[in-house]
């Protein structure tokens, strides 16, 4: 059988008296549906990337009892695969704090590298514990700890910090990076919280819930 | 806005023939109006291949294939890996689909003749992919290193055993040790990732420019390309494969995918045809299971080994039962492609023959037994005789009359 | 008549097949009820997690499916781990195991996928006294098994007594030794259900998720294949 019109005569299909506005909105719609089933069908292998119940125990935050810590001692623990540093600082160490300001490039952590409750001049929620990240905010080196003490040619006014062998980049005692030193930014402080007076909760935001 | 597309357009094409492509291959190709529900299988089949890839890739960005945590590792995407287990029930669920879409697309060519001349070549593609696409379902059964996994994978490399003189040199190359081991673990995963894929796609890419070529069979296995209108050009019987088989593939899809999610969703072990019960039961090398069969889609050819009481014989018979497939362009005689213009001999072969393949298929299931025994033995009977009498009722059969414009 | 009562409820399901199998009771397993898998999983804790792990399920999943807060999966189901992201794993060494029982207590994560809730119910039904054994007991739908009857305090000691019927054909039935526990052994059921019905849940923690989601995509595949249906008729009007 064959059609009449000019067009496809002896053809089997014809375009001749096709509705493009229905045709045109049938596409539109069942585009739109099959975009968002699209939408749907990708989101679960999207989200089969992120971390899995494995790493997110294995990233779980972590219980550091800071009873024994003596002044000016650090104590390293591992938190999410980072080096976590908790530092016990004695009342000179935070009043030299205080003097240091000039020679650093964020002395008052305008930068977003701590939690709202660090954001203070010893960036931390009790003045004499310091709890940083023990990454180099340069290239990821993970700095010495130099007491002002300890054996160093860092200069004779070196109040203590921590010196990064790397790129030389060096921080104060309380994370705050020094000026002309290649790490743009302080140490990061991680969320964490007071248990108790000497059981630290690193991973848990002081007031919300886990990281 | 036009202009910009219309610019860009231009630009790709004195560089890359993508409007040639698109015209050649899609809206001026010219395919058969009367396809019907036996023509939905191959974009079916398409659909899957890119499901299982798909889901593939996103498996083994968590699995790991090493005999002592390969287990495990499914185990891990089955509960910790978000949505993990979603993705492995695709992908177990998708091999099974894949075989039931590729045997009623296989189906298809055997009832309207797809495999007769010109198509000879496309057909024989066509096995090959067969046999590529058991080679990676068989590969990729061994990766959960269940008892299954591990036990049907001893049984059929142990068959290369049974060939004369390298036999068991080949079996240990093949095994990369003396058994099923972690070894032969790592190396399967990586053909079954890389190597058969790739092959997979390139034949399918083949497969189809084979077929572009001589342009589709259909269902009165009339060649629509002998009678085009004299003013286009175009055969009187075609109509653009864009917009009409897409829309109606995209139809066809759609159904499809409801009856994926079927079973993805309420049925994923389908009673332990999908999914083995003793594949929960991590590999062990010391103890055997009671009853060791491969999946569903292997058990006519697993019937047809067993049926043999020979070793080395039941391999070569299971092996013919496939390699005759590419025979069958040449063992059909008739003057007829389609079974609807053949006479009642083809039927009754067609018939016959599905009924051994099916009860074959039943058999390989079952544990083995005398009763079983004969029957397969019959069954496989049946399914020789079904290709090798070919050319002889094949000839003689009655056919009718094959008109000159497709009817439905 | 007693006795008649307790071997009739005994009776039927464990009636042994010329075979050598056993005709499997039905669990009747429910993951959609929270009490009892609860109850499941405190069995199993307290009973099973001696000899055998459940390596692949977390605390906190069962916390978080099961209703129960990290205190109360601390207080009722940690006994040596610490943190509630940790596995259902255990100390003892497979090696050791094996040494002791000549097997080693395989890890139950998804032994109800591999052998199936009602063999798992009827299993840990049928245990019975036999001198024969190492441990003194066997069990009727795993034979010569290797694993003491950890709950015969809860269910009470049963035999096996073989009796052969008016046509010649030898029966076996599990009776209870102490006609007295004939109240305790009902309990031991639903107990044994719960148990079971826990380990269902263990084998695949997803479940009920694939269940709801399933519901909702084929709702959303259903919409699509009738938009799709509309564009493929309205095309096909061309074709004739």
């Amino acid at each position: 059988m064959s059609t009449t019109n000019a067009n496809n005569a002896g053809l089997s299909y014809t375009t001749e008296g096709v509705d493009k506005e229905k045709r045109l909105t049938l596409i539109t719609a069942t585009s739109v549906v099959g975009a968002v089933g699209v939408g749907f069908v990708a989101w679960p292998f999207v989200a089969s990337l992120s971390p899995s119940a494995r790493t997110q125990a294995a990233g779980a935050p972590v219980e550091v009892d800071i009873s024994k810590i003596e002044d000016g001692q650090r104590l390293t623990v591992e938190w999410r695969g980072k080096p976590i540093w908790i530092v016990k600082r004695t009342k000179k160490h935070l009043a030299d704090l205080l003097t240091l300001n000039a020679k650093l490039r964020d002395p008052d952590s305008l930068e977003q590298q701590q939690p709202s409750y660090a954001q203070n001049p010893n960036r931390a929620i009790k003045p004499e514990y310091l709890v940083v990240i023990g990454i180099c905010t340069h290239l990821g080196c993970s700095p010495s700890y130099v007491k002002e003490e300890d054996q160093h040619d860092l200069g004779s006014d070196w109040k203590g910090g921590f010196f990064c062998p790397c790129h030389g980049s060096f921080f104060d005692l309380a994370g705050r990076v020094y000026q002309g030193v290649p790490a743009p930014t302080n140490l990061v402080v991680p969320p964490y919280t007071y248990l108790s007076e000497t059981r630290i909760l690193v991973g848990v935001d002081q007031t919300e819930g886990v990281a | 806005m036009n202009k910009i597309l219309t610019t860009s357009l231009e630009w790709i094409d004195t560089r890359y023939p993508l409007t040639k492509l698109w015209n050649e291959h899609l809206a001026e190709y010219y395919a058969p109006k009367n396809f019907n529900f036996w023509y939905y299988f191959g974009s079916l089949a398409l659909l899957v291949l890119v499901l299982q890839i798909a889901t593939g890739i996103f498996l083994a960005t968590n699995y790991k294939p090493d005999a002592q945590l390969a287990f495990a590792s499914v185990e891990y995407i089955m509960r910790d890996v978000q949505y993990g287990w979603l993705l492995r029930y695709m992908h177990s669920v998708g091999a099974s689909f894949f075989f039931i879409i590729v045997y009623l697309h296989m189906f298809r060519a055997l009832i309207y003749g797809s495999y007769k001349k010109p198509r000879e070549l496309l057909w024989i593609i066509g096995v090959f992919i067969y046999l590529c696409l058991m080679a990676e379902a068989f590969l990729g059964y061994l990766l959960p290193w269940g008892q299954m996994s591990y036990w049907g994978a001893q049984v059929i490399i142990s068959l290369f055993g049974a060939i004369p003189f390298v036999g068991e040199e080949l079996a240990v190359w093949i095994r990369g040790d003396f058994v099923i081991s972690d070894a032969t673990l790592n190396r399967f995963f990586a053909y079954h990732v890389v190597l058969v894929p790739l092959i997979l796609l390139a034949l399918v890419a083949v497969h189809v420019i084979a077929l572009h070529e001589v342009g589709s069979n259909n269902p009165d296995g009339i060649e629509i390309k002998k009678n085009k209108d004299p003013k286009t050009g175009i055969p009187v019987d075609g109509i653009p494969f864009h917009p009409y088989y897409t829309v109606k593939d995209i139809m066809g899809v759609a159904f499809f995918l409801i009856l994926f999610a079927i079973v993805i969703f309420y049925l994923p072990e389908m009673g332990g045809y999908f999914l083995e019960k003793n594949n929960f039961f991590p590999a062990d090398p010391m103890k055997t299971p009671q009853h060791i069969e491969p999946l569903w889609y292997f058990t006519p050819f697993y019937a047809i080994l067993r049926a043999v009481p020979d070793k080395l014989i039941g391999v070569v018979a299971m092996g013919a039962s496939i390699v005759v497939l590419f025979l069958l362009p040449w063992l059909d005689r008739s003057p007829v492609k389609s079974i609807r213009y053949k006479g009642w001999i083809f039927k009754l072969a067609l018939f016959l023959f599905i009924i051994s393949f099916i009860g074959l298929g039943y058999l390989g299931l079952q544990p083995p037994s005398s009763a079983a025994t004969f029957f397969a033995r019959l069954f496989s009977v049946i399914y020789f005789a079904f290709f090798l009498l070919m050319p002889w009722y094949s000839k003689i059969d009655k056919t009718k009359p094959v008109p000159e414009r497709v009817t439905h | 008549m007693r006795r008649l009562i307790l071997a009739l409820i005994l009776l039927l399901p464990n009636i042994v097949h010329a075979s050598g199998g056993v005709a499997l009771q039905k669990a009747d397993t429910d993951i959609s009820d929270t009490a009892s898998l609860q109850a499941g999983a405190k069995l199993f804790v307290n009973y099973c997690m001696g000899c055998h792990s459940a390596n692949y399920i977390r605390f906190q999943r069962i916390g978080k499916d099961l209703d129960l807060s990290d205190e109360e999966l601390q207080e009722n189901l940690m006994f040596t781990a610490e943190k509630v992201g940790e596995t259902l794993s255990i100390a003892m060494d497979g090696t050791d195991a094996k040494r002791w029982f000549g097997v080693a207590p395989p890890d139950l994560s998804v032994i109800a996928r591999a052998r199936g809730t009602d063999w798992l119910y009827t299993y840990l039904l049928s245990f019975y006294l036999d001198p024969s054994r190492p441990l003194g007991v066997n069990n009727l739908a795993f034979q010569d098994v290797a694993m003491p009857h950890v709950l015969w305090e809860q269910q009470g000691w049963q035999k096996l007594v073989h009796t052969t019927d008016e046509h010649g054909h030898e029966k076996a039935e599990l009776v209870l030794v102490n006609e007295a526990d004939q109240e305790k052994a009902e309990k031991y059921q639903k107990e044994v259900r719960d148990l079971v019905n826990f380990l269902d849940y263990v084998g695949e923690p997803a479940k009920l998720e694939r269940y709801s989601l399933g519901g909702k995509v084929i709702a959303f595949l259903f919409i699509f294949f009738i938009f799709a249906y509309l564009l493929k008729k309205e095309y096909w009007r061309d074709v004739h």
